[in-house]
């Protein structure tokens, strides 16, 4: 059929600096860059993602990428976008695919949310100077403790349940093998490892090579149960069961069988080639009750060593179903707002399903609070982080950590070009084709996310000192050094703020 | 003495050693000169051998008792104190002796000026060009 779609992009290739060395002929798996058999090297704009592989590679910086949105007469109904969906759907008669996180322009709260600072009546801390700690720990608290002397020392009389101690409070999201590389893995394993943080299997299991880094992984069981078994669970620093995932809450999810080769059956368990599909609910999971009796059943089979984590997306009743979380045994609450990045999701859900993280946050937080169970429950934030202030801001709001899993694939090199779905990443990220997966080199990705952890957790520690705080727990749900700036009284009233310009209460 | 390695595992086959390979070793040294406006073009010493996903880049080993030093018919290539093995273009005739006997291929033909030309370990350079710039890390400039 005659395709209507329209290229989204142009490809400039100034030929007085183009040296027709092929470098973008051989990275592009789109095949957006071709050779003639006179060795000239020429573009076809349509097959253009915009992953800026080429540009960045191109020696010569002969290659710009520009956007060239179609011209559709002057419309505000019936934009470009909208267009152009229809157009795939007339073609296809397909759900509409995508990729990675929410890109709609709803608001960001983040940005409508100023820090405070200190000023002459309490000193600022300058962090180079003076101990500054972003150290905190996940996991359930008690309600009191009980302190019993011997010979003149205090000794903690009470049984604290399992915590995990994170260096700072960032941790990295969960991304599964199978929709992302094995250097993917890798390159967070071992940035976890050196940074005193976590990251997390996702659903795809962990491959057999990673159980060396159990102790700063969190494994997860969701509804498919992919490489679920006893050593998985006990490689594990904790263990979290899926419930939903921002980017597209209320569904499964579904890994096409190219994607299964034979590292991805062994460690998901499934035969190589067949698709892995995660139903939408757990099957034994249809009640507080039932999610109670999974978080008990993996308790026991590690020995109440490892907290527990339930992770679920930002959905309207959050705070409602949180506090249920909470009193069913769990010791973490990820919550992942509706910025939250996927491999795959329908587009129509990605874009039009959940709540922003920053409302999530202060609704879970007020309603944990407001009913005096806050401390049993950690909450890991997710959906979106853009920087450190995002972060900052989450803490402040009542989260305990953050989650990343966007910014670290920028990090490793991705370009949110949205095409995961493919299995086609020019980056090496969202692929298990070998030889594009080679592209992202797990040294150089694991350096590059230490260093973005790194220089996150500088800037935290530095906003901290300025508000003359000396460790991230002491700004953890205190609010008042947060001020809203251009919110309705309704946002503000839900996330907790008072306005800019309003004083210390 | 240091020898560039390669991490066929982190070869991702662009070929960016070569463009670079052939740049440091032309005139200008400015790379959109070297391609498009020096006649003789020069030519790259490194060259990706490719059967993908397979790919590494393959340059003169700096053997420990190279051949193509054995076999050179006019003394054009030896070896220096360094341990390098070092080819005098002054001397080469293009006869390819050396291209015949290398076990790794390494030596390249200039057709253009009938000399041979191989890896010298850019000596005007700390690193050589191709492990400096390889985007993935796949050449090393190590001791062994």
């Amino acid at each position: 059929m005659k395709t209507y779609q329209l290229p989204e992009v142009k490809i400039e290739r100034d030929k007085d600096r183009c040296i027709d060395c092929q470098v973008c002929v051989r990275q592009c798996a789109f095949e957006a860059h071709k050779v003639d058999e006179d060795g000239d090297v020429y573009s076809e704009d349509e097959k253009c993602v915009a992953c800026q592989r080429c540009v960045s590679l191109c020696p010569t910086n002969a290659l710009t990428i520009k956007d060239n949105t179609p011209f559709v007469k002057d419309n505000a109904n019936w934009t470009a976008e909208t267009q152009k969906y229809i157009w795939k759907q007339a073609e296809t008669g397909g759900v509409l695919l995508t990729g990675m996180g929410n890109p709609k322009p709803y608001p960001i709260y983040w940005d409508h949310m100023l820090l405070n600072a200190s000023q002459v009546t309490n000193p600022s801390i300058d962090p180079l100077r003076e101990p500054m700690e972003l150290r905190t720990y996940l996991g359930s608290k008690p309600d009191k403790i009980d302190i019993k002397m011997v010979d003149g020392e205090p000794v903690l009389n009470t049984k604290l349940a399992p915590q995990l101690m994170v260096k700072t409070p960032i941790l990295f999201s969960a991304m599964s093998f199978g929709a992302v590389s094995y250097s993917v893995c890798e390159g967070l394993a071992r940035a976890s490892k050196e940074l005193g943080t976590f990251w997390n299997t996702g659903e795809g299991g962990l491959p057999q090579n990673l159980y060396e880094y159990g102790p700063n992984t969190i494994v997860q069981v969701a509804s498919g149960r992919f490489g679920v078994h006893s050593e998985y669970l006990d490689a594990a620093a904790a263990i979290e069961i899926k419930i939903g995932q921002g980017a597209k809450p209320g569904i499964g999810g579904h890994l096409p069988g190219e994607k299964v080769g034979p590292v991805v059956s062994r460690t998901r368990m499934i035969p190589e080639g067949s698709d892995a599909i995660s139903p939408a609910p757990h099957h034994d999971i249809y009640s507080i009750e039932d999610l109670s009796q999974l978080i008990y059943s993996l308790k026991e089979a590690t020995e109440y060593t490892k907290p527990i984590s339930v992770k679920i997306s930002a959905v309207h009743n959050v705070a409602a179903i949180a506090s249920g979380i909470a009193r069913a045994g769990a010791d973490i609450i990820a919550i992942d707002g509706f910025r939250g990045g996927t491999g795959a999701a329908p587009t129509m859900i990605r874009d039009n399903v959940g709540i922003p993280i920053e409302l999530a946050i202060a609704a879970v937080d007020t309603r944990l609070r407001d009913e005096a169970i806050r401390n049993r429950v950690s909450v890991i934030a997710a959906g979106g982080f853009r920087n450190s202030a995002d972060v900052i801001k989450a803490i402040a709001l009542g989260a305990d950590a953050v989650y990343l899993g966007t910014a670290a694939l920028v990090a490793m090199g991705c370009h949110v070009c949205q095409m995961c779905y493919t299995g086609k990443c020019n980056w090496g990220i969202a692929t298990q084709d070998p030889y594009l997966e080679k592209r992202l080199n797990p040294d150089v990705a694991a350096e590059r996310l230490f260093n973005l952890v790194s220089g996150w957790s500088h800037e935290i520690a530095e906003m901290l000192g300025g508000m003359g705080l000396n460790a991230i727990e002491s700004l953890r749900g205190n609010r008042l050094h947060l001020r809203s700036i251009g919110l309705s009284t309704e946002e503000m009233d839900i996330l907790g703020l008072q306005a800019a310009g309003s004083p210390m209460a | 003495m240091k020898r560039v390695y390669t991490k066929e595992e982190a070869c991702i086959g662009c070929r960016l050693c070569e463009v670079h390979c052939l740049t440091e070793h032309s005139r200008s040294k400015n790379i959109i000169k070297a391609h498009k406006k020096e006649f003789p073009r020069a030519i790259s010493r490194v060259l990706v051998e490719e059967l993908r996903p397979v790919s590494f880049a393959v340059q003169c080993r700096h053997c420990d008792e190279p051949v193509c030093v054995e076999a050179c018919i006019t003394g054009a290539i030896t070896k220096d104190e360094s341990g390098k093995v070092v080819h005098d273009e002054e001397k080469c005739v293009g006869c390819w002796t050396c291209v015949l006997v290398c076990p790794h291929g390494a030596p390249r033909r200039d057709l253009e000026r009938r000399k041979v030309a191989k890896c010298d370990l850019c000596p005007d350079r700390e690193t050589p060009a191709c492990v400096e710039m390889c985007p993935n890390r796949a050449l090393v400039y190590e001791e062994r």
